[in-house]
């Protein structure tokens, strides 16, 4: 099963491609036009399109990146001739340090007041947890950045833009990044944690969870051992999402704290349209969704033993 | 509003003599002496690590000089760079990398003789070769370079020994050495007649320690600098922030030293914590509104002419610049110009002239359409609302199209009949109007074509007379105000911030943003 998924990924990476390459294709003007913007002329754009052979048909153009990528080379940068593997190399690193920071905070967090919220439904406790990751996730992402700015940054407590040294130790990097880590922390921790608590008051009308109630078993004890494996499939699947989420969009995040990662260079390469680089980063963002959607597919059959003992 | 001086009138009173023969001898000592004259300023003291953040940088930045167009790569390339002149801070022209210059009487064979003992980064010393490699990047039919317009006039260029270049015009152009100072023009290491356009190599102030495209570049002094009243800081450290609200924030946190690009909106706000600097500079950017003059209605030039009266410039300067500017007359020659038409009739808001000049076109009311986006500068859509809001007391409706802001270039300007226009100016009369008023250039974004100014642009090239061609450039700037077709509403200042442990020289340099892109190897840490 997993090998039939991770053909059709390919398939999708490649119906992606074609449509990331058509969709900035019909974006007005071109990559010379977009770098000498409002300096060109006619002849100097031409020149432009013949060195880096924008002038050719825009099958081929397409046809040829292909043929480099199949190979494993995904070229350079149709703007300043970097390799595009340099380039998103680090881009890369950033971001995942960044998700996985977030992610680190926030699925535990999440977890733990979705079941405590569970657990204490309708009382003070869980109304006050959902007002509070509700109203989180309601503002936009800039705004609680911002705030966090204002309370957190202008007080001297943490800096306010995350300028990290490549040769930054973990704890230096830790530090200067922990502001943007708990903006994404607060815009993601409400999903999931709602999402628990749902999946687990779902089940808690069950007839076997009131056996066990009627067993005499501790509300806690219930709940951590009878409803949550049971309802592990639609957490990890929100988990999930979440956590694509964190890797592919959290562009406004980067630019208020200006941390280098893929969001900014997928911005700044659609508005010059630096098709190469652009492809390589959407193709980067879509494996994403492909890799943790398939985990997430397979971690949730493994909690279902219905699942995993087939007759 | 500043709390700078900016240079005002009169400090360009440069004579033709000064300007070439020897100027940049003479223009040394000029800007010693501008920087110490009456000064209660400390000399500048070295030392120190500047961070410079900057509201432009883009992933797709190159080293490639062809394709340098903002603040971020302009800045950079100047600190790193050496020029073959350099326009001081006062607006006179000084030698760089040209020790001197002498020129044929035509103005059309100019003779650059070079400093000696200036090398590369890399210890290559800079020979008439790299000047002619790197000016000849931009040269040719193969050049995508944004300046290819700019040294089109040149027709041929040799070395004479290793330290002396010969540069033949078409034309005769007095003005020549300060298109010599222009941004793209950086001198560059060669090899076969070619520049690398891959490297950071430069005979600047500044060495090239690691720079990733879009997010930083970090430089260390170059030890072996021949400037010995430059280059104070040890390093420096350009960070490319877009965020207006985070580049405040990184000053007012002491994250950074300097930013450029203060959001007016909140200028008064910044101003307010303690220990920050607003400096404004108001030269050559201004902003404009290009009619295309071929086509109805904008042929008529009483049509044009009820534009110009339509509009209220003040209100313009107040509302949408925050008082960060100046009023504009319709032509693009600044205060900070040397032969600034300053007698010239202000164009002022006038409804009942502009009713006046559209029933001279034969016209009761005039309904047309302006576009704009931001991307043309920043609060174009508000001044085309607000400049529509005024035409309509005049019977003029403006309908405000709001173009986006992805290809506006490509799109939009020169593409649609009226379109709101940025332009950063250029330091010489000549060199502005060639670019943009000239008949067929190809950046004449309003198709102008006027007999009179074509013949005046050219003879005005070729004069040596200081006093004629003060009469001939005020005849133009009154031609394009009273018949051209861009409205002119203002001039814009550069308004950046610096910590008050930042030092700036007396009179910074208005040309450009950030001292003329200079600040970097002209200012110091208190």
């Amino acid at each position: 099963m997993v090998a039939r998924r991770l053909g059709l990924g390919v398939l999708t990476l490649f119906v992606i491609s074609l449509l990331i390459f058509g969709a900035v294709e019909l974006l007005p003007g071109d990559l010379a036009q977009e770098i000498l913007g409002q300096s060109a002329t006619e002849e100097t754009v031409a020149a432009f399109r013949r060195e880096l052979g924008l002038d050719l048909p825009a099958y081929q153009r397409y046809l040829a990146w292909l043929g480099g990528v199949v190979q494993g080379d995904f070229g350079t940068s149709l703007a300043n001739g970097r390799p595009i593997a340099d380039l998103i190399g680090v881009r890369l690193g950033n971001t995942l340090f960044l998700a996985l920071y977030a992610a680190v905070i926030a699925v535990p967090l999440a977890l733990m007041l979705g079941i405590l919220a569970a657990l204490y439904r309708n009382s003070l406790f869980d109304r006050a947890i959902n007002v509070v990751t509700l109203t989180s996730i309601s503002f936009p992402e800039f705004f609680v950045a911002y705030i966090l700015i204002v309370y957190l940054s202008q007080t001297g407590f943490f800096p306010s833009i995350a300028r990290i040294d490549p040769d930054a130790g973990l704890g230096e990097k830790l530090y200067r990044t922990f502001l943007p880590a708990l903006t994404l922390t607060l815009v993601v921790t409400a999903h999931m944690m709602r999402m628990t608590r749902a999946a687990i008051i779902n089940l808690l009308a069950s007839p076997y969870i009131e056996m066990a109630r009627l067993k005499g078993l501790s509300p806690a004890r219930v709940i951590l051992k009878h409803a949550l494996p049971n309802a592990l499939a639609p957490i990890i699947n929100v988990v999930a999402l979440n956590l694509a989420y964190l890797i592919t969009g959290v562009v406004v995040v980067e630019v208020v704290f200006v941390y280098p990662g893929l969001g900014q260079l997928m911005v700044d390469s659609v508005s010059k349209r630096d098709i190469t680089v652009v492809q390589a980063a959407a193709l980067i963002f879509a494996c994403a969704y492909v890799l943790l959607n398939l985990l997430a597919d397979v971690l949730s059959t493994l909690s279902n033993p219905r699942l995993v003992h087939k007759r | 509003m500043t709390q700078t001086p900016t240079t005002k009138d009169g400090f360009l009173q440069l004579s033709r003599r000064g300007m070439l023969q020897g100027a940049g001898a003479l223009g040394g000592a000029a800007l010693m002496g501008s920087l110490g004259l009456g000064s209660a300023r400390a000399a500048p003291k070295k030392g120190g690590t500047m961070r410079l953040a900057m509201g432009h940088g883009s992933t797709s930045d190159s080293y490639d000089p062809a394709t340098w167009d903002q603040a971020f790569v302009q800045v950079f390339a100047t600190a790193r760079n050496g020029y073959l002149t350099e326009i001081a801070a006062d607006g006179s022209l000084i030698g760089e990398v040209a020790e001197s210059w002498d020129v044929s009487p035509d103005a059309k064979v100019w003779t650059f003789k070079l400093r000696k003992g200036v090398t590369f980064h890399s210890g290559k010393s800079v020979m008439a070769e790299d000047v002619i490699a790197s000016l000849n990047h931009h040269r040719g039919e193969d050049t995508k370079s944004a300046a290819k317009p700019i040294v089109a006039a040149i027709k041929e260029m040799r070395s004479d020994g290793d330290d002396t270049v010969v540069i033949t015009l078409d034309a005769g152009n007095s003005d020549f050495p300060f298109i010599l100072s222009d941004y793209h023009l950086a001198i560059l290491p060669s090899s076969g007649g070619k520049i690398d356009t891959t490297s950071g190599d430069g005979c600047g102030a500044y060495a090239v320690q690691s720079y990733e495209p879009g997010v930083r570049a970090s430089m260390t002094r170059n030890p072996n600098y021949w400037k010995s009243d430059r280059a104070h800081f040890d390093g420096v450290e350009m960070l490319t922030v877009i965020d207006p609200a985070a580049r405040q924030n990184a000053l007012v946190t002491g994250e950074v030293d300097v930013i450029d690009r203060v959001d007016t909106n909140t200028a008064h706000l910044l101003k307010r914590a303690p220990g920050i600097k607003i400096l404004a500079t108001t030269g050559t950017q201004h902003y404009t509104f290009a009619m295309d003059t071929r086509v109805a209605p904008f042929k008529d030039n009483n049509v044009r002419m009820a534009l110009k009266y339509a509009i209220d410039r003040q209100e313009l300067v107040d509302k949408v610049l925050n008082g960060y500017g100046e009023i504009g007359n319709d032509h693009p020659i600044s205060r900070s110009n040397r032969y600034h038409a300053a007698d010239l009739e202000q164009h002022v808001y006038d409804p009942d002239k502009a009713k006046h000049y559209l029933n001279q076109a034969g016209l009761d009311s005039l309904e047309v359409s302006l576009s704009a986006a931001d991307a043309a500068y920043s609060g174009a859509v508000d001044a085309a609302v607000l400049y529509a809001e005024r035409a309509a007391k005049a019977g003029i409706t403006i309908n405000v199209v709001r173009e986006p802001n992805d290809g506006y270039w490509s799109n939009v300007w020169m593409k649609k009949p009226w379109s709101a226009v940025y332009w950063g100016g250029r330091p010489t009369e000549d060199w502005m109007f060639t670019t943009a008023y000239a008949s067929g250039v190809a950046w004449n974004d309003t198709f102008w074509e006027n007999e009179r100014f074509n013949k005046l642009l050219v003879e005005a090239r070729s004069e040596l007379d200081d006093t004629k061609r003060r009469a001939i450039y005020e005849e133009m700037q009154g031609l394009v105000s009273n018949d051209g077709g861009a409205v002119i509403p203002m001039f814009a200042s550069y308004v950046m911030a610096h910590t008050d442990k930042i030092m700036t020289p007396e009179t910074v340099g208005p040309q450009w943003t950030l001292d003329g892109f200079r600040a970097i190897e002209r200012w110091w840490f208190a």
